[in-house]
């Protein structure tokens, strides 16, 4: 089989051409690198504590600051209307495909991991990359609080 | 946004000694942002674990992307993983389509009038 595009969607470039076509003229600049810090993983798996980073928010009029909130019982809904998802083809009605925090206590149950951190957090949408990196340092406090062995993040 | 807000974490939790990985399904994203360790998901937005309501498959995939994680011996480490769509099949073109370009622009002169109008 043959194609003339990728296969993969560019978000980068769907969202300059949309905006542009809304008549905003200069595309937003997005965040690059080519390298990345890297801090090896000194457990196995089933010995380690995972924590959960999430870009849903506990409700529709959270305030813009990270958070943390109890990993069980799961929360049985969160606030997602706000961020960018592809709201014609899907839903976020289903929490075991955007934040599995009953799935991780399965698989803790099972033995592959080895417990889900007693808190997961959430860090708000924004455009701003600076302020961004400010909420990853009060995360990071919180999680190195929680021993956190392992931080899965889930972006939506 | 997402995607570049858990990278630019990621990096930041990673720099100052807490592992990571990411599960996420904008991968243009995340390549330009340069992370750690990604799983890549080719769903569309909002299920990157896995379709919603397969509770079987997005366990599948949170496992492979644990199992990824353990594994995984460099910076910038990433994979694809296999994923079962079942839904609309043209999810890719129908996301932030430019089918309407009457209605777009109308779109964005209102939220620009809106923004404008909050600054008053």
């Amino acid at each position: 089989m043959t194609k003339a595009h990728r296969t993969f969607v560019s978000y980068i470039d769907k969202s300059r051409e949309f905006y542009a076509a809304q008549g905003y003229d200069a595309p937003y600049r997005w965040a690059t690198a080519t390298t990345a810090p890297f801090t090896p993983l000194t457990k196995p798996l089933a010995e380690c504590r995972i924590g959960v980073i999430t870009t849903s928010s506990l409700t529709s009029d959270s305030t813009l600051e990270p958070y943390v909130a109890p990993s069980l019982p799961a929360p049985t809904a969160m606030a997602t209307n706000h961020l960018s998802w592809h709201k014609d083809a899907t839903h976020t009605n289903d929490l075991g495909s955007y934040l599995p925090l009953d799935h991780l206590n399965a698989l803790a149950s099972d033995g592959v991991i080895g417990s889900l951190a007693p808190r997961f957090a959430g860090i708000p949408t924004i455009y701003s990359q600076r302020r961004t990196n400010k909420w990853a340092e009060q995360i990071r406090t919180w999680f190195a609080d929680d021993d956190v062995d392992l931080a899965l993040l889930i972006p939506l | 946004m997402c995607h570049q807000t858990v990278g630019l974490t990621a990096r930041h939790l990673e720099a100052n000694g807490i592992p990571t990985v990411i599960l996420g399904s904008a991968r243009d994203i995340l390549d330009e942002v340069a992370v750690p360790r990604f799983a890549f998901t080719d769903l569309p937005l909002g299920n990157p674990v896995g379709p919603a309501d397969d509770p079987a498959q997005q366990r599948d995939i949170l496992t492979s992307t644990l199992r990824f994680a353990e594994a995984a011996p460099l910076p910038q480490s990433s994979v694809v993983l296999p994923v079962v769509w079942s839904g609309t099949p043209d999810w890719r073109e129908t996301y932030m389509s430019l089918d309407d370009p009457e209605a777009l622009r109308a779109a964005g002169d209102a939220r620009r009038a809106s923004q404008q109008a909050r600054k008053q």
